[in-house]
């Protein structure tokens, strides 16, 4: 029964419509190869194979009754441990949050079950989102399923999806959920040779996911393949009246109008990503997709997106003044830990919980964003970021009065050696210099696998598109996915 | 602009977290490494500009003025409300003493 690991979620799902297997049979299948992997991998907080169990068996069930099936009928998938889940632990990878079990379920994991898919288990993340290796997690560190030829030294799945990425690309789950608020569902994709979409901001609602940014957060799939993320993320997306910020669009048919003809297509070029002392092999990963996207029948265009430099410094002005709001909810009252030293005030309570249950890099971010949003300080940091921000969009803006979709590399290397970086904040920081531009703009982006470099690690290509272009950017990824022809997988050492 | 151990022992303090002197110490050169170089920002020009307020535009909507219109967020569910709490008393929120 191992080979029905190797399937995704398209093949899953129309398997277990023909009869070729059951949806039982490949929850068991998942559930054991995550069994497996998981005292090596970490990819996973908790598991929950019953909840895999049972959702297989309704599928089943449903199925023998002659009942149709939806979209992820029989697909078991891994749940970033972001999003609330009724009875199920939900942490954040967060002590503060640690034993805190929803008597809700969020707005897009709910859609998920609505649609036949079960739950393998809650995925390992950086504390809150913060972070691109996934080291800041207070539950360890993930370890990617991938290793540098003749180096066996932990590598970073990335972050902050790590568990996510770590999970489909060492086949233990066929697909999982991923939050992306300066790429943190593109970057980990890029490092572990795996698809992942972050949609317009507004598509997938918020409501039950833990906030970090909120302007700028937002849900999306990871997959095995382009056509699996479509599939996806039809069932994800909607409106939701309990998210002031949801779209009240129709949700498109992605993957059925799913086509590698890009003919009529103009595709730019940032001149601006091309950093100082870019990587060679990213560099010839990024020539290679845009010989690809020629061979598809576009037409590729220089452009210039002249505040690109601005934007990393900008997002962590944003993000951080975000999150010191957003996580000043965790007081130690109403819900996850609390400390109280002894004879100490509700002041004293709630600065004792805070310093015993957050992470340091959770902790910079609240003090940045607490400074820049301090009286003297609000209008040199704040205002001057989100003007700055305005014009990055507006950079966006006109590129796309030239072009359809804008390619660029996902990161600037492969995934790095664990430990090698999470001294430096700034260095963490810069692995997101190409994914953040679009975050900020709220701009659907997508990281699909190009290559491997010299190393034998897993390369992607970043896709930007208009708003609600989900279709012009998945197209572009499979027209990519089909060229590069990416087989690539992890060699089995857990 | 550049903070002192005095100006994080301010925002520490407004940020609700205990820091100890080491700490702050620690944090000193690591919040001016990052303050430093988010100051590059004062250089873009935005005479003109306006600060952005939504991502995509959007409009704001109310939802209908009924009671209790969503089951699950419209209240009377005090115990599922109070039952991750850390000290959940007679039906409230348990915290220390804050009147004397």
């Amino acid at each position: 029964m191992s080979e029905l690991t190797d399937l995704g979620i398209a093949a899953i799902r129309d398997g277990v419509a023909k009869g070729d297997f059951t949806a039982t049979e490949v929850a068991q299948a998942f559930n054991a190869a995550v069994a497996e992997a998981n005292p090596a991998l970490n990819a996973f907080i908790v598991t929950t194979p019953d909840h895999a169990l049972a959702a297989a068996q309704r599928v089943d069930a449903a199925r023998a009754a002659g009942q149709p099936l939806g979209k992820l009928a029989g697909v078991p998938i891994g749940m970033k441990d972001l999003f609330a889940t009724k009875g199920v632990q939900t942490t954040a990878a967060s002590h503060i949050l640690e034993g805190f079990v929803p008597p809700y379920e969020s707005t897009v994991s709910q859609r998920l079950w609505d649609a036949g898919a079960g739950m393998l288990g809650k995925l390992n993340l950086d504390q809150f989102a913060m972070g691109s290796s996934n080291e800041t997690s207070a539950f360890g560190n993930v370890i990617s399923p991938w290793r540098a030829a003749g180096d066996n030294a932990g590598r970073a799945p990335g972050g902050s999806s790590g568990g996510s990425s770590a999970a489909v690309a060492a086949r233990i789950a066929a697909a999982a959920t991923g939050t992306d608020t300066g790429g943190s569902i593109r970057q980990p994709a890029a490092f572990t040779g795996i698809s992942g979409i972050k949609p317009t901001y507004g598509r997938c609602s918020r409501w039950g996911i833990v906030a970090f940014a909120s302007s700028l957060d937002q849900a999306g799939p990871m997959a095995r393949d382009v056509t699996d993320c479509a599939i996806m993320l039809e069932a994800m997306a909607g409106f939701d009246a309990k998210d002031s910020t949801s779209l009240d669009l129709p949700v498109p048919a992605w993957s059925a109008q799913l086509s590698d003809d890009l003919k009529g297509l103009k595709v730019g070029i940032p001149r601006e990503y091309r950093i100082d002392g870019l990587n060679a092999d990213v560099a010839k990963s990024w020539d290679d997709g845009i010989a690809w996207l020629k061979d598809a029948g576009a037409q590729v265009v220089d452009i210039s997106l002249p505040h690109t430099r601005y934007a990393l410094p900008t997002y962590y002005i944003i993000a951080p003044a975000e999150a010191s709001s957003n996580l000043a909810r965790y007081d130690g009252v109403r819900y996850g830990l609390r400390d109280l030293p002894e004879g100490a005030g509700l002041q004293d309570m709630y600065a004792a919980t805070r310093a015993a249950g957050f992470g340091s890099e959770v902790k910079r971010r609240i003090m940045i964003g607490t400074y820049v949003l301090s009286a003297g300080f609000y209008d040199a940091y704040y205002t001057q970021a989100q003007k700055v921000r305005t014009l990055i969009a507006r950079d966006f803006e006109e590129a796309f009065r030239q072009v359809d979709v804008i390619l660029t590399p996902t990161a600037p290397s492969a995934a790095f050696v664990l430990g090698q970086k999470s001294d430096d904040p700034l260095e963490m920081y810069l692995n997101d210099v190409f994914s953040v531009p679009a975050s900020l703009a709220g701009l659907p982006a997508m990281s699909v696998p190009a290559g491997l470099d010299r190393q034998g690690l897993p390369l992607g290509l970043h896709l930007i598109g208009r708003p609600f272009d989900e279709q012009g950017v998945l197209n572009a990824g499979l027209a990519i996915e089909r060229r590069a022809a990416f087989t690539a997988r992890p060699e089995k050492w857990w | 602009m550049s903070v002192a151990p005095a100006d994080v022992a301010k925002i520490a303090s407004l940020a609700r977290i205990k820091v100890t002197q080491a700490e702050i110490e620690a944090m000193v050169p690591e919040l001016n490494g990052i303050l430093a170089w988010v100051d590059q920002l004062g250089e873009v020009d935005v005479t003109g500009v306006e600060p952005m307020t939504a991502v995509i535009p959007n409009q704001l909507r109310l939802r209908a003025d009924v009671v209790g219109a969503d089951p699950l967020t419209g209240g009377n569910v005090r115990d599922a409300v109070l039952a991750n709490a850390p000290a959940a008393e007679h039906g409230f929120f348990g915290v220390p003493k804050v009147i004397e």
